[in-house]
């Protein structure tokens, strides 16, 4: 493998029903700065049918060309005709770098294609930068249940390929108005015995939305007060848009306010969520067992000697049901403002 | 039918503490378990077993105290367990660990092969994946149920805000989400058995056929260049505000500082 033929950054851009992935976006932002590291360009790969309209906000987002596979068959997700079609992007783009979000897709095609293009990939990264060095991809991730960081090289493979975490890299601010260039590309994509029958698809509800998956948590204690207000929550939860959800601590769920579905703790589910909001939660060794491992903790509570301000990254001493409402009109006033 | 799980032996991370002075793993006193979703996996085989009837295999690639773990899976009810362990296999990365394990599985024949969909130490979830590729065989990832049926499986298959029933023709490998089941424990003759009766069969290098410059941390494309404890986080901040807005304020003006949208 002559490693000099292999150029540029490429992200896999993920999306479902024909909406892209807010992570995909996040990869754009970051690969934006590979590419000025490595003095090349950013290419974004999109697979679907029907998804030519997509391209423009790739390039507002940092796509410098677009390669789009475009047929029908290719709407939904399937592992193997993906798979052929990023193993054939790979093949005649040569990418350096190729980077996938670690969802429940990009964590099913990253590995079948690493394992058929016969390169290293390097899961759940939360940190990526190049060497100034040897220009090689440095993918920085956590083991051993977070309890540490390794960092790995891909140095005599490529591309070299990374899946990422949604949420913890910075989408760039859009530029308005860039075209790039789009290359419609048709691989040979052979039907064989990999091929699997999706025989039916039922999106999950809002509420029914598996707390453990989600990206914000807004979670309420006994200090909501009553059953009704847990509307606030769920108003600011929208405020903060997709992957954000409603949880609550094990009092409300004894007090029959919430479903069992929703309890964090010892009891209940252990979270890990980017932003864990704790709103009138006190803090019991039990509940910390089930979110103290968020990466940020917000706290909102009446009293000051409340528990929760110990493992709170940001702690406000005040009543939530007045906090609440000016919080999610500002969320909104400051997503508008930047639409 | 013939089925075979993939299991591994892992520390219990949830036991695993940082020392709040060096800020590095302790290690000692540390268990080793199952890793939870591979024991799901096998779980999910021992109903097919049960209902369906089915020889189960197990097989690892480890050090030698994986036996303990193999000996638990045929307490549990697995009918043959492997081991394939040596030194040329140590330092392996996904792609060379999954490479050897599918050159051992190529030993067997096979309906179905069932991973868990990631190890709690290495949170990869590639291994099943890479599996399915070096055997040329469907995958199907994130099951959170499944049946088998007149030759082939069905699936649940989870995604975060939907969920597919897919089918697919055996061969194929599923990875199974800790959620699919709620594995049972050993029975007394059981683990009787697996001491008494049951033997852990070793594999070596010499007994799978692989290219030996693809195993082991040789035959690893990638490499770890450094692991550091996790920067142990600051103390929090707590404010007392004077009004709501300020208090809004503040939050908003921290959730922005953090990307938060």
């Amino acid at each position: 493998m002559n490693l000099q033929d292999y150029q540029g950054v490429f992200v896999f851009i993920q999306q479902v029903d024909n909406q892209v992935t807010g992570v995909s976006y996040e990869l754009l932002g970051r690969s934006r700065g590979l590419a000025e590291d490595l003095g090349t360009e950013v290419t974004a790969v999109i697979i679907g049918d029907g998804v030519g309209s997509l391209t423009g906000k790739l390039g507002e987002f940092g796509a410098d060309r677009v390669v789009v596979v475009d047929r029908p068959g290719l709407r939904d997700y399937m592992t193997e005709p993906y798979t052929q079609a990023i193993s054939a992007v790979v093949e005649k783009y040569k990418p350096a770098i190729l980077l996938f979000g670690a969802t429940a897709i990009g964590r099913d095609l990253a590995p079948r294609v690493s394992a058929r293009v016969r390169t290293g990939l390097t899961a759940d990264c939360t940190k990526l930068e190049i060497d100034p060095d040897s220009k090689n991809l440095r993918m920085t991730r956590p083991a051993f249940g977070g309890n540490i960081m390794a960092t790995i090289l891909c140095a005599r493979h490529r591309p070299q390929m990374a899946t990422v975490r949604p949420g913890v890299m910075q989408k760039i601010k859009p530029r308005t108005g860039f075209v790039p260039q789009v290359d419609l590309f048709e691989p040979d994509l052979a039907k064989n015995n990999k091929y699997v029958e999706i025989l039916e698809t039922v999106k999950k509800t809002g509420s029914k939305r598996d707390i453990q998956d989600a990206r914000i948590l807004v979670s309420g204690g006994r200090g909501v007060g009553c059953p009704d207000d847990f509307s606030l929550l769920e108003d600011l939860a929208d405020a903060l848009g997709a992957g954000a959800e409603v949880s609550s601590s094990r009092a409300c769920v004894d007090a029959g306010w919430t479903e069992k579905g929703m309890q964090v703790g010892q009891t209940g589910k252990t979270v890990r969520p980017h932003v864990y909001f704790a709103l009138g939660i006190s803090g019991a060794i039990q509940h910390l067992a089930g979110m103290e491992e968020s990466e940020i903790i917000v706290a909102i509570n009446k009293d000051e000697t409340a528990p929760i301000f110990d493992v709170a990254d940001y702690g406000v001493v005040g009543d939530l049901h007045k906090i609440l409402p000016i919080l999610a009109e500002k969320i909104r006033t400051e997503k508008a403002a930047r639409a | 039918m013939k089925i075979i799980v993939c299991i591994k032996q892992v520390p219990d991370t949830h036991e695993v503490k940082l020392d709040p002075v060096t800020g590095t793993l302790i290690r000692e006193g540390v268990p080793s378990i199952m890793n939870p979703d591979d024991k799901a996996g096998l779980e999910a085989a021992l109903r097919i077993k049960d209902s369906l009837g089915a020889e189960v295999t197990v097989i690892t690639m480890g050090p030698l105290q994986a036996d303990v773990m193999l000996r638990e899976a045929m307490a549990m009810g697995a009918d043959r367990a492997i081991l394939i362990s040596d030194r040329a296999f140590g330092g392996a990365d996904t792609w060379a660990t999954s490479l050897t394990l599918a050159s051992g599985i190529r030993r067997l024949s096979y309906d179905l092969i069932i991973t868990g969909r990631q190890a709690i130490d290495g949170d990869t979830a590639q291994v099943g994946p890479q599996i399915a590729e070096h055997l040329g065989i469907p995958n199907v990832s994130y099951a959170e149920s499944l049946q088998v049926e007149d030759g082939h499986v069905i699936v649940k298959r989870q995604y975060e805000d939907r969920y597919q029933l897919v089918k697919a023709k055996m061969p194929c490998l599923i990875t199974a989400l800790s959620e699919l089941n709620k594995p049972r424990y050993m029975t007394p003759g059981g683990i009787f058995a697996a001491y008494r009766e049951k033997e852990v069969q070793l594999w070596t290098v010499d007994d799978v056929e692989v290219d030996r410059e693809q195993i082991g941390l040789k035959g690893s494309p990638t490499r770890v260049l450094e692991s550091f404890p996790k920067s142990i986080k600051p103390e929090g901040t707590k404010i007392i505000p004077d009004t709501e807005e300020e208090a809004a304020q503040y939050i908003l003006d921290r959730l922005k500082e953090k990307f938060v949208f």
